[in-house]
């Protein structure tokens, strides 16, 4: 067991070996390492960015759908209260045209009525006037007359 | 395992034999050639396989190689953050080529003690011996490097002036200077040391009982060399460990100014 030049050989190969591990193997290696670990840090606060983005999301989703809801509401309302408006709406107008009819149906039967009373009138106004000549036996003078003919039937209409 | 291979002087012929390294040269200028080309070749095998994975190195998804890499990698850099509090480019890759290069230097001793050695002997090689860190060339290699960095780090942070302060003032303060400057000699010199030779005696006493199990009958070896290699995972991977974390923790003391 005697120390010898092997060792300043050994020597030799441990400073070459260090030397080449610190240049060509160490840095590459633990570039990697520190790489991955930062990947896999940003891969974290991505998910846990994502999670958050997507409860915002869930949230804000909700908020638009109560909104919806009640827009459609609100909408259903408006239509139902349209709708009342225009029932009651044309119920009136249902109800003045029913009056007006009313009205001029009335005025028919006004108007009709006079007309028979006019009608009658004449025709009493002749039977009076034809009863007087046969009372009189004589004829009556129709131009004479006319005028208290008229008289007595104006009297008659308004009787 | 045979053991009727090497017949030259029995068991204690048979143990010196696996325990004499393949060199060449005289004196000092002896080289021992299994230990060169074993350790060369398992460092030659780390760079290359945790080179292609720094190379397809990608931030996506990993694939086998680099999640490998990357499990060694992020293990020692959390060795090196604990104990270390300091900025180094340095300490983190030498501790990972100590840490990887030191667990493939033991590893060697998990073959079978006759299998490479018996290779070798056809191939012409007499001697061959196949862990690394039975040498204490090997562990004394790092253990000296690590030590020069211990220094050079200490002067480098505290300065020359700082560093002679600190080896002449403590612990005891200035009235007892040559006892402070002897104890924090002994002490910054017992570091090299005990890294050196607690690798260097782990992995030598390991792979001896290796050879005394390959010593004993054939049909009841696996009864002791099972249970001592499985041991001997842990034991390797501990002294891998220990060898890292030691040196961490001797630089990040280099580091610190008092």
């Amino acid at each position: 067991m005697s120390i010898n030049a092997t060792l300043i050989g050994q020597m030799i190969t441990f400073m070459l070996l260090v030397w080449f591990t610190m240049k060509y193997i160490w840095p590459p290696l633990i570039d990697a390492l520190e790489e991955r670990k930062k990947k896999i840090a940003e891969g974290l606060a991505a998910a846990e960015r994502g999670q958050s983005d997507m409860r915002l999301a869930e949230k804000r989703a909700q908020d638009v759908l109560k909104d919806a809801k009640s827009q459609a509401a609100d909408i259903v309302g408006m239509a139902q209260k349209r709708a009342s408006e225009i029932v009651e709406d044309s119920k009136g107008d249902a109800r003045t045209e029913g009056d007006r009819l009313v009205a001029a149906a009335q005025a028919e039967i006004e108007h009709e009525v006079q007309q028979v009373k006019d009608g009658l009138r004449q025709e009493v106004s002749e039977l009076a006037l034809a009863a007087a000549e046969q009372i009189l036996q004589k004829e009556v003078d129709q131009q004479v007359h006319a005028e208290m003919i008229k008289s007595v039937s104006d009297r008659l209409g308004k009787g | 395992m045979s053991t009727e291979a090497h017949d030259t002087g029995g068991a204690s012929g048979y143990i010196i034999h696996h325990l004499t390294p393949l060199s060449t040269g005289e004196g000092f200028w002896t080289v021992h050639l299994d230990t060169l080309f074993f350790s060369g070749f398992l460092g030659a095998f780390f760079l290359f396989w945790f080179h292609l994975a720094a190379s397809r190195a990608t931030s996506g998804v990993p694939g086998g190689l680099q999640n490998f890499a990357e499990m060694l990698v992020e293990f020692v850099d959390t060795q090196v953050k604990d104990s270390f509090h300091g900025k180094s480019a340095l300490i983190a890759p030498l501790a990972l080529t100590i840490f990887v290069w030191v667990f493939l230097m033991n590893f060697m001793d998990l073959l079978p003690v006759d299998l490479l050695p018996w290779l070798g002997s056809m191939m012409g090689l007499e001697y061959l011996r196949v862990v690394p860190t039975t040498d204490l060339n090997a562990t004394f290699a790092m253990s000296i490097s690590v030590f020069i960095l211990i220094i050079f780090y200490s002067i480098k942070i505290k300065g020359v002036i700082g560093f002679g302060k600190e080896l002449a003032f403590q612990p005891f303060g200035p009235w007892l200077l040559p006892f402070n400057l002897l104890l924090k000699v002994v002490e910054e010199i017992a570091k090299p040391i005990s890294l050196g030779l607690r690798l260097f005696g782990n992995l030598y006493a390991g792979e001896l009982i290796f050879m005394l199990i390959a010593l004993l009958p054939w049909w009841g070896q696996w009864l002791l060399s099972f249970p001592w290699a499985v041991f001997h995972i842990l034991i390797i991977t501990l002294q891998a460990f220990i060898f890292m974390v030691l040196t961490i923790v001797y630089l990040s003391m280099a580091h610190e100014d008092h």
